[in-house]
């Protein structure tokens, strides 16, 4: 799948696919994290591959961050997000998660 | 352990949301120059990266991140950021807040 912005970083190689569809790692290591909370443990489908950039939690860490990990734009139900959601079935939300959180669902 | 960080708030109740207008303060303009320079935004030299400047805002203690504003947290972060890259040292910051506290006399 061709990426929304190319980079030239090396890279991990990209696993999925628009279409596919992912689960959210459930875990909390320390440091800065840049996967909502309230976001893991649930599935997604993959919306848009956005581009390979080096990974936040490694640069918060004063570290380069290489290889980049591919980043994805994944589109939840907001139904399956919040369990008392009262707006309609097509609500999504869409966040921007990169591929180590990432795992087939 | 899955433990949620104090400052991912996503999800959690918030109370109202009341938007306010009001203009920035110079000590408040400073930090954001101060920050655009070390995050090398025009000139491309990197000194800190968004990514540890975030680490450290959201490491501050939950009645800290609760009570101090949105540059209070962006000044307490910078400087821990600029202390622990040895851009300055505990030394020379305790120095001048000295000196600064004369000056107010």
């Amino acid at each position: 799948m061709k990426p929304q912005f190319a980079t030239n970083f090396p890279a991990v190689d990209a696993r999925f696919d628009k279409g596919d569809r992912v689960r959210v790692r459930k875990t909390a290591p320390l440091g800065h994290i840049r996967t909502p909370f309230y976001i893991r443990g649930h599935v997604g489908e993959i919306e848009r591959f956005c581009g390979s950039f080096p990974n936040p939690e490694e640069l918060a860490q004063m570290r380069d961050g290489l290889p980049a990990q591919p980043l994805y734009r994944v589109r939840f139900k907001q139904k399956e997000v919040w369990p008392d959601y009262k707006g309609p079935d097509s609500d999504v939300v869409e966040i921007e998660i990169y591929q180590h959180w990432l795992e087939k669902a | 352990m899955i433990e949620r960080s104090h400052h991912d708030m996503g999800g959690q109740p918030g109370g109202k949301v009341e938007p306010t207008e009001h203009d920035y303060a110079d000590w408040e303009r400073r930090v954001d120059a101060m920050a655009v320079i070390l995050f090398g935004v025009f000139t491309g030299k990197r000194r800190i990266t968004v990514d540890e400047h975030r680490k450290n805002i959201e490491a501050l203690p939950p009645e800290a991140y609760d009570k101090l504003t949105y540059y209070e947290k962006w000044i307490s972060a910078l400087t821990q950021t600029l202390i622990q890259r040895g851009i300055i040292t505990t030394e020379e910051l305790g120095r001048k807040m000295e000196e600064v506290a004369r000056r107010k006399k």
